[in-house]
């Protein structure tokens, strides 16, 4: 599977189209990881449990696209974007959203 | 003894983290700047187009994240200057360094993976809400950086 973030895959010819895949997660903070990150939120600076959480995340989103642009047949997804939102006090949703095609 | 609590744990954490977060500052600024030179070669654009003479022999999508949080005396500040308005200096280095950090990391994922060039680069900005419902606990802000990677022939 071919992914990229621009209109077509360079190098490579668009020659079937497979409408939007997306795939998204939402996750919770772990509370441990919320009491450590809460002591880091007094000193500021990275809050380095929720990065690996969000980029875990972020990955799982990216695979659900994958297997949704496997399952129409696809072999790459161009245009793919990224959003996280906040859904709920101390949750958030991970969306990957892109266009499946077949490229050559 | 109520009142000591009261007033000098939050003076205390006032007065700590406003040098620790400039210590802290300072040293990320000087990572961030090493790491930048280590990527001296990498091409990055926000453009989709790139030179026609670019053979590509693969693409792949990467992403540089991190989650960030201001500290204590900075909030503090914040709050205060938000009742006259205006410019709200002291959050703006913050924000700054967190987008160098997530291009930082998205170059470094990029040349792991044998890639030097990428193209339609996109940086996004998240807030990412309170743990309770109160309004306090553990607030951050994220910055994704993406784009797409190319891997030209030799």
């Amino acid at each position: 599977m071919i992914i990229s973030n621009t209109q077509t895959i360079p190098g490579k010819t668009i020659v079937d189209f497979h409408g939007v895949v997306s795939g998204s997660t939402v996750r919770a903070k772990h509370i441990g990881r919320d009491i450590m990150a809460g002591l880091k939120n007094l000193v500021g600076g990275e809050l380095k449990g929720y990065t690996e959480l969000l980029e875990e995340s972020r990955q799982e989103a990216l695979r659900r696209m994958i297997l949704q642009a496997e399952d129409r047949g696809a072999n790459a997804v161009v245009n793919v974007r990224f959003a996280t939102s906040s859904v709920a006090q101390g949750a958030a949703e991970l969306f990957a959203y892109g266009s499946a095609v077949t490229v050559e | 003894m109520e009142i000591i609590l009261q007033v000098a744990v939050p003076a205390v954490l006032f007065v700590a983290t406003y040098f620790s977060g400039r210590a802290m500052e300072a040293r990320h600024d000087r990572l961030l700047s090493a790491g930048e030179d280590r990527n001296e070669d990498m091409i990055v654009m926000t453009i989709e187009d790139y030179p026609s003479e670019w053979q590509v022999e693969r693409v792949n999508v990467v992403i540089g994240s991190v989650v960030v949080s201001h500290d204590y005396y900075r909030r503090v500040v914040g709050v205060l200057r938000k009742v006259v308005g205006g410019r709200l200096k002291v959050y703006e280095p913050l924000l700054a360094r967190a987008r160098r950090e997530a291009l930082l990391r998205m170059m470094n994922n990029a040349r792991a993976q044998g890639f030097h060039h990428v193209v339609n680069v996109r940086l996004e900005t998240a807030r990412l809400a309170n743990s309770r419902r109160d309004g306090t606990g553990t607030a951050g802000v994220e910055v994704v950086a993406y784009g797409t990677a190319l891997e030209l022939a030799a």
